[in-house]
């Protein structure tokens, strides 16, 4: 098939499209490496790895990090229960109440952060709750929940009921058909729910800017390293997250392409039975 | 209901019941009324509550429009927080629509038009940027956009001269785009895969142009994708702190700088929650309106 001249223009379109998302990366990264004052890779004026040093030994920056990691392990073990047991709450429920139900879910997902931080702070102050990273992962849960559920409900509709009855009728107890039948089916989307809550955890900037008191956040510490004076200490540290974020990345390509295997195979599974069913062969 | 205790028991039924209660109670409704009912009460003392003056007003909303603070604008008088407010929505449409027009193309060739064996590098390269943290995305154009920054180094190096890229608006809109452009490419890209190749074929031989197919054909079909993107790329954008803190300039304002002000300048909560509720309706507005304009359910944005 001969390419035509347009192929070509939004061949070139897609390459600047992607360049356009990268280099940022790309110049945001290298800036740790350059022995400048101000972050930069323009002009070069010396290799250096001494960025990455004063960040291992900037203590400031490391309660920082240390908050994040509480931060994001308290949101990812609040949300994903909660994303799960909510998903399947709502695949019980039917008719109107579903779609109010829907609705009052996924709004945490329609309302900016800044929104939902404000709130967070003004509710739990009310109730005694000091500003700290408790509150904040409160706060980040409650968007992060909505994510996992619709991630587990997505899962959910390619779950066959009938096999949770049939588990009861062979007497297992409601424990074991949750354990055994539908939390088995339902592991993909939790195991991505979980990366998904962690990870955004890592980057929340809204919520923690209202609820977190006193405590700093990576986020927010960068926020005021920038506005005080950056140095390129915070490139080294994005270098950091940046990895964290191709590893992200691959792990969803990775996850994408398995899922995108296993549909394959069973389609061309349920193609083969067809196809033995119209010759009349019989293949259960 | 007895149907989920039959298959659940009570004790599950019960835990499953009461997470999903405390998440949409405890985390999410109660707060947001909360927010919303403190919006209508003045800020006080402790002494004060309950007192005479502790009523329901709306004085919060209409600080917003205090003439005493207030400027030209479009050939009125204006009091600024409008102004701002104003200026907040107009740009956030912007920058929906030129992500939309951006990340329309590649969203189409790769969908349609990649060859399927460069479909998973491509991939990856679009995933990356998407698990980096919009606070470093802002960093970055932080740093290139500086009057000795890169970007200027390169045009100062061909023979152009160099630009103010951090004066009025251009940051925070070169930025939003640059953040929020993904959140327009995924859900496009997903809507368009759904579509049969087969109808592009049948409209070309029928002898549509290239424009008539994609107006008539494929976007039509990339509804969901595109309201979806559309609102999400404007709740982030309105709602957007970091962007406008990092690369804004003396001369540029966001809504939500007023909020913060509010929050933390003035420690008054209660005007805060009035402005917050104020953006959380735009929100909703924006969202209900791209619902009766693509003729969407909520379904199809959240998805």
């Amino acid at each position: 098939m001969k390419r035509s001249y347009s192929h070509y223009l939004m061949v070139g379109y897609v390459a600047l499209f992607i360049g356009f998302l990268l280099l940022p990366l790309l110049i945001v990264g290298g800036a740790a490496f350059n022995d400048t004052r101000f972050p930069s890779v323009w002009p070069w004026k010396a290799s250096t790895l001494h960025w990455f040093t004063q960040m291992a030994e900037n203590r400031q920056l490391l309660v920082a990090v240390w908050n994040t990691l509480m931060l994001a392990v308290g949101v990812t073990l609040l949300s994903v229960p909660i994303g799960t047991a909510a998903a399947i709450v709502l695949n019980n429920t039917k008719g109107k109440s579903r779609a109010l139900l829907y609705a009052l879910m996924t709004a945490p997902i329609l309302t900016p952060a800044a929104v939902v931080g404000i709130s967070t702070l003004i509710f739990w102050r009310g109730v005694n709750v000091p500003a700290g990273i408790f509150m904040t992962t409160l706060g980040v849960s409650s968007i992060i929940s909505a994510f996992v559920m619709l991630l587990v409900l997505a899962r959910l509709q390619s779950f066959d009921r009938a096999l949770e009855d049939a588990a009861l009728d062979l007497g297992a107890t409601n424990w074991q058909v949750l354990t055994m039948v539908m939390l088995p089916h339902l592991r993909p989307a939790i195991a991505v729910g979980a990366m998904i809550a962690f990870l955004q955890a890592l980057e929340a900037f809204n919520v923690p800017l209202f609820a977190r008191g006193n405590a700093e956040t990576v986020t927010i510490y960068i926020a005021s390293q920038v506005r005080i004076g950056v140095t390129p200490q915070i490139n080294a540290l994005a270098v950091i997250m940046i990895l964290i974020a191709v590893a992200g990345g691959v792990t969803y390509e990775i996850g994408r392409r398995r899922e995108h295997k296993r549909r394959l195979k069973l389609e061309g599974l349920a193609q083969a039975a067809e196809q033995a069913e119209e010759r009349g062969e019989l293949i259960y | 209901m007895s149907d989920f205790v039959r298959r659940y028991g009570w004790g599950l039924s019960a835990i499953l019941v009461t997470l999903t209660a405390f998440w949409l109670l405890a985390l999410v409704w109660v707060p947001y009324s909360v927010m919303i009912e403190k919006s209508f009460r003045l800020y006080l003392p402790v002494s004060e509550i309950g007192g005479p003056s502790d009523r329901y007003t709306l004085a919060n909303y209409l600080s917003l429009f205090d003439m005493s603070a207030s400027s030209e604008f479009l050939g009125l008088m204006v009091p600024i927080a409008v102004q701002v407010f104003l200026i907040t929505v107009f740009y956030s449409c912007g920058v929906t629509i030129i992500c939309f027009a951006l990340a329309y193309p590649a969203a189409y060739f790769l969908a349609k038009k990649a060859a399927p064996a460069q479909i998973p590098t491509l991939f990856l390269m679009l995933a990356i940027p998407l698990f980096v943290s919009e606070m470093l995305r802002t960093f970055a154009w932080f740093i290139i956009l500086a009057y000795q920054g890169p970007l200027n180094a390169l045009l100062d190096a061909v023979g152009l001269s160099k630009v103010r890229w951090l004066s009025g608006y251009n940051g925070i809109i070169i930025g939003m785009v640059y953040t929020y452009i993904l959140f327009m490419f995924f859900p496009i890209y997903n809507s368009l895969t759904a579509l049969d190749n087969n109808q592009i074929e049948a409209a070309k031989d029928l002898g549509a142009r290239s424009w008539q197919v994609h107006l008539n054909v494929i976007m039509p079909h990339a509804k969901p994708g595109i309201s979806s993107g559309a609102t999400m790329v404007f709740m982030f954008a309105v709602g957007s702190v970091l962007v406008p803190t990092l690369l804004g300039s003396p001369n540029s304002r966001w809504f939500t700088e007023i909020i913060i002000r509010s929050m933390f300048e003035g420690q008054d909560w209660n005007s805060a929650a009035a402005y917050a509720f104020l953006l959380l309706l735009v929100c909703l507005l924006f969202v209900s309106l791209v619902m009766k304009l693509f003729r969407v359910n909520l379904a199809d944005i959240t998805r």
